[in-house]
């Protein structure tokens, strides 16, 4: 396809002089800038740009006694329970009673689950960022604020968030709210299965069916 | 009054300076590209406010609003590996043809009795099931993905000891789950890994735009 225009040259008489030509040589373009083009396209295309992001979540190991199962009804804990409802999250302090009085409910805004967090887990909150000020100003290395805010998050009386979900919630409850306990540096959370008492205090005061 | 004078030559344009932007844009995205998967249903993931990125070596799982369940794992030989021991499991002979097939595959969501027919299938077969499969079975009768998830996690295992791959890029299992998707449809794939003792992992999730104060 390329073709090369010239033009004077040849066709003259025989004694005259061969002179060099004057004009650069052209040559045609456009189906180079075409494919380029199409590749262009193809490449916009079919790109990936954001990669998706992931949460690390581990769950603790079942053991192999079904008796021996894990009590996690701890007096500090904060107990949050996940219904179909989308916009309503029921959580009580502590341990477990058969009272109605003692379920509250807040929903997944800002100004909802994120300050019960916060409020509950004030001191470790403070801790991280007095942290992260050092971290900043490169007091310590990356290393040690790591392994520093795992010590404080996992302290043995830092705050202990027990999410029970209904199956009926929606996983994008449940991520939410996992998000939002990172986002409170809370460090210690289980994600548990609610129970059958939980889910009847639940019906009688007219959340589920 | 003057005339305006159209100019009779064809207007010409020095195009170069486009030319070149175009062929730099060419150059960026051949050398960033990293090729979109194909999927076999359209999953909107919750948003997070997390940074972690996906790592590159997983084992995924993907649960769509139906509850339905697709498996999906990275490497060709391991896959390679897998099929023929789900076949030696549930008696179907996969030539090697298959086996070829299946280890350049994305995603896929049938049971064991339709496989043959959606490897063997071309696009449109292949979306048709996509559409209408019921999924890999996860219920504890005719528990499917359990089986493709241990045989799939052992396989990866022996390779990556033979291979000598660093631990930090060793395979990390996913979950991928639409926003509206039931819990327990989540909760029952979750049991499912645990139950084969795998306790670690790794919830795909959208950015969040909103930024905490």
């Amino acid at each position: 396809m390329a073709e090369i225009m010239e033009s004077g040259g040849g066709g003259h008489g025989k004694h005259q002089k061969k002179r060099a030509k004057k004009h650069s040589a052209r040559i045609d373009m456009t189906p180079m800038v075409d494919l380029g083009f199409l590749l262009l396209t193809f490449f916009v295309l079919t790109t990936q740009f954001s990669k998706p992001k992931t949460m690390e979540i581990n769950m603790p190991v079942i053991p192999k006694d079904p008796n021996k199962n894990m009590k996690i009804e701890a007096p500090t804990a904060l107990t949050l329970l996940l219904t179909e409802k989308k916009d309503k999250i029921y959580y009580y302090y502590g341990v477990y009673k058969n009272d109605a009085s003692i379920i509250k409910n807040t929903d997944y805004s800002k100004e909802g689950i994120r300050k019960v967090f916060r409020d509950r887990n004030k001191d470790v909150i403070d801790q991280v960022k007095k942290l992260k000020d050092k971290l900043i100003n490169h007091q310590i290395p990356d290393t040690t604020y790591k392994r520093l805010a795992m010590n404080i998050k996992g302290a043995k009386d830092a705050v202990f968030v027990i999410v029970k979900a209904d199956e009926k919630a929606k996983y994008k409850n449940i991520v939410d709210v996992i998000d939002e306990l990172n986002i409170a540096d809370v460090g210690k959370y289980a994600l548990v299965d609610i129970s059958p008492a939980e889910k009847l205090m639940l019906k009688t005061i007219g959340v589920i069916k | 009054m003057g005339k305006i004078k159209i100019p009779k030559s064809a207007p010409s344009l020095d195009m170069t300076p486009m030319v070149d932007l175009a062929f730099l844009l060419v150059t960026f995205f051949m050398l960033t590209a990293k090729f979109r998967v194909n999927e076999a249903v359209p999953i909107l993931p919750p948003s997070s406010h997390s940074e972690k990125i996906l790592p590159e070596n997983t084992l995924q799982v993907t649960i769509d609003t139906g509850g339905r369940a697709f498996f999906a794992l990275d490497g060709q030989e391991v896959r390679r590996n897998l099929l023929s021991e789900m076949g030696q499991k549930y008696k179907i002979m996969f030539t090697d043809a298959d086996a070829k097939r299946f280890s350049v595959m994305s995603e896929f969501g049938v049971p064991m009795s339709q496989l043959q027919a959606y490897i063997r299938g071309g696009e449109k077969e292949r979306l048709k099931f996509d559409k209408e499969s019921i999924g890999i079975p996860i219920d504890s009768v005719n528990n499917q993905l359990g089986d493709w998830i241990a045989f799939a996690w052992n396989e990866k295992q022996r390779f990556q000891q033979t291979n000598n791959v660093p631990k930090e890029n060793w395979c990390r299992i996913a979950i991928k789950a639409d926003g509206q998707t039931n819990y327990k449809a989540v909760k029952r794939v979750i049991q499912i890994f645990q139950d084969r003792n795998l306790n670690s992992f790794n919830l795909i999730t959208n950015m969040e735009t909103e930024q905490v104060e």
